[in-house]
């Protein structure tokens, strides 16, 4: 890697797979859980919230030897709420549809612990450009667990992915449908995105047995 | 009536936890013991009472589009909701740092119960998330608005005193190693959302103004009623 040190990959890296924030460090639950019904709004939540991120983190780098440490957290919710309400006009604007199906999940992002956690872990005592690293790989392990609850959610829940019906046609009886297959709408409510995140613990737990509580 | 109503769904039906998935991170950090559960949950239902009226006002008299015409003609045309988030978010770390500063003073047995609890909350979803259903659920007026802010804290105060108590006694089960800790509690929480999806049944009454608020989990059911619908259309044709 010319462009990046060993170190600062390893800073976008970690998060990915052994320091995940949702896995492991269990930060960022709530909108993680809500909006995965479909493939393309956790997408999307996954990009704004790197853009959030990767940004803030910079802005408070920057910040960190000028802020007083007892109005710390207010000065963070400033910053985070000021980056999400550009990305909320962003999606008004661009993907008005979509900002419908994530309602209040993009105002809270502003309460997204993974950004407050980063800041104070990491922003607050770290250079900006380790500081962006940090927020992107963060922000990137957080979507590749979107990515994966939501692919399994619509897969499994629909029958659709991305909108597009990848399993044949339910009313036509083609593809799969035509052999008896049906689509789980339980998929579809809350409490399995719960239980889809309980069993990629269980997994990933499995593989690395360094990671088990006691 | 609608009071009540209001209190029972927000408590139930609309559970922060199970149905929204709010205030998840404290929820899952903060279970391992009943007593500190039972400390967060009502700092949560004592600061959701304050913050969601106090909301209420702002978005009425402040954010909404055309909400500042009180202060004349010439401001009636003026749509401040852009600010929404800065301005919730602002007025939930002050009222924090306020109750937390008048507890310390008033009340120190208080204090010391919910004290170290109080700063947590500052960025705890569930809060916000109160503030930002309110705003687009519409509530009407001042006095639903604090009913709800009530019903949502007592919802979440009865999840996470639940999770808790099974926390401490699953501690005693034989649970697959890989599980342990996050994972069963995950599942565990999977199961106690399904249960819960059974109150949904609870308010369906005939009045038009409990079918306006459909929940999204009763959207989503509407959906696969609708896909299930068209399957046995199909099946009838099939058959004909």
């Amino acid at each position: 890697m010319g462009l990046l040190s060993k170190k600062d990959a390893k800073l976008i890296t970690d998060p990915l797979a052994d320091n995940n924030p949702i896995t492991i460090q269990v930060l960022g639950i709530c909108s993680a859980l809500a909006i995965t019904a479909e493939l393309k709004a956790s997408i999307v939540m996954a990009v704004s919230v790197m853009a959030v991120l990767a940004i803030g983190n910079v802005v408070i780098s920057l910040m960190r030897n000028i802020i007083p440490s007892k109005i710390r957290i207010i000065v963070q919710l400033v910053v985070v709420a000021a980056l999400v309400i550009i990305v909320d006009q962003v999606l008004k604007a661009f993907a008005y549809e979509l900002s419908k199906t994530l309602s209040v999940f993009v105002g809270l992002i502003i309460t997204n612990c993974i950004i407050m956690g980063r800041f104070e872990a990491f922003a607050l005592a770290n250079k900006p450009w380790q500081s962006f690293l940090d927020g992107i790989g963060n922000a990137a392990g957080y979507g590749l667990i979107l990515i994966i609850v939501g692919f399994f959610r619509e897969l499994l829940g629909s029958g659709t992915l991305l909108g597009f019906k990848v399993l044949g046609d339910p009313i036509e009886k083609t593809g799969l449908y035509a052999i008896g297959y049906e689509n789980n709408g339980f998929m579809l409510l809350s409490p399995m995105a719960l239980i889809v995140v309980g069993i990629i613990i269980w997994i990933q737990r499995s593989r690395n047995k360094a990671l088990i509580e006691d | 009536m609608e009071h009540i109503e209001l209190f029972f769904k927000s408590i139930f039906i609309d559970n922060m936890v199970f149905a929204t998935f709010l205030g998840m991170c404290s929820y899952l950090a903060v279970s391992k013991k009943v007593s500190t559960a039972v400390g967060l949950g009502a700092a949560v239902i004592f600061v959701l009472a304050i913050t969601v009226p106090l909301n209420w006002l702002l978005d009425q008299y402040l954010l909404q589009p055309g909400a500042l015409s009180w202060l004349g003609e010439e401001y009636a045309s003026y749509d401040l909701s852009f600010l929404s988030f800065i301005m919730f978010i602002a007025t939930i770390a002050t009222m924090v740092q306020l109750v937390e500063i008048v507890v310390e003073k008033f009340s120190p047995s208080l204090y010391n119960s919910l004290g170290i609890f109080l700063p947590l909350i500052a960025v705890n979803c569930a809060i916000l998330g109160g503030s930002l259903f309110m705003q687009s659920r519409e509530i009407p007026t001042l006095g639903l608005a604090t009913t709800y802010g009530v019903g949502s804290g007592i919802g979440w105060f009865l999840a996470i005193l639940a999770i808790a108590a099974i926390r401490e006694k699953i501690r005693y089960s034989n649970v697959p190693p890989a599980l342990r800790g996050l994972g069963i509690t995950f599942i565990i929480t999977g199961l106690m959302a399904i249960g819960f999806m059974s109150f949904g049944g609870m308010l369906t009454g005939g009045d038009d103004e409990a079918k306006e608020e459909v929940t999204t989990t009763t959207v989503e059911a509407e959906k696969k009623i609708e896909e299930t619908k068209a399957l046995a259309d199909n099946t009838i044709k099939v058959i004909e």
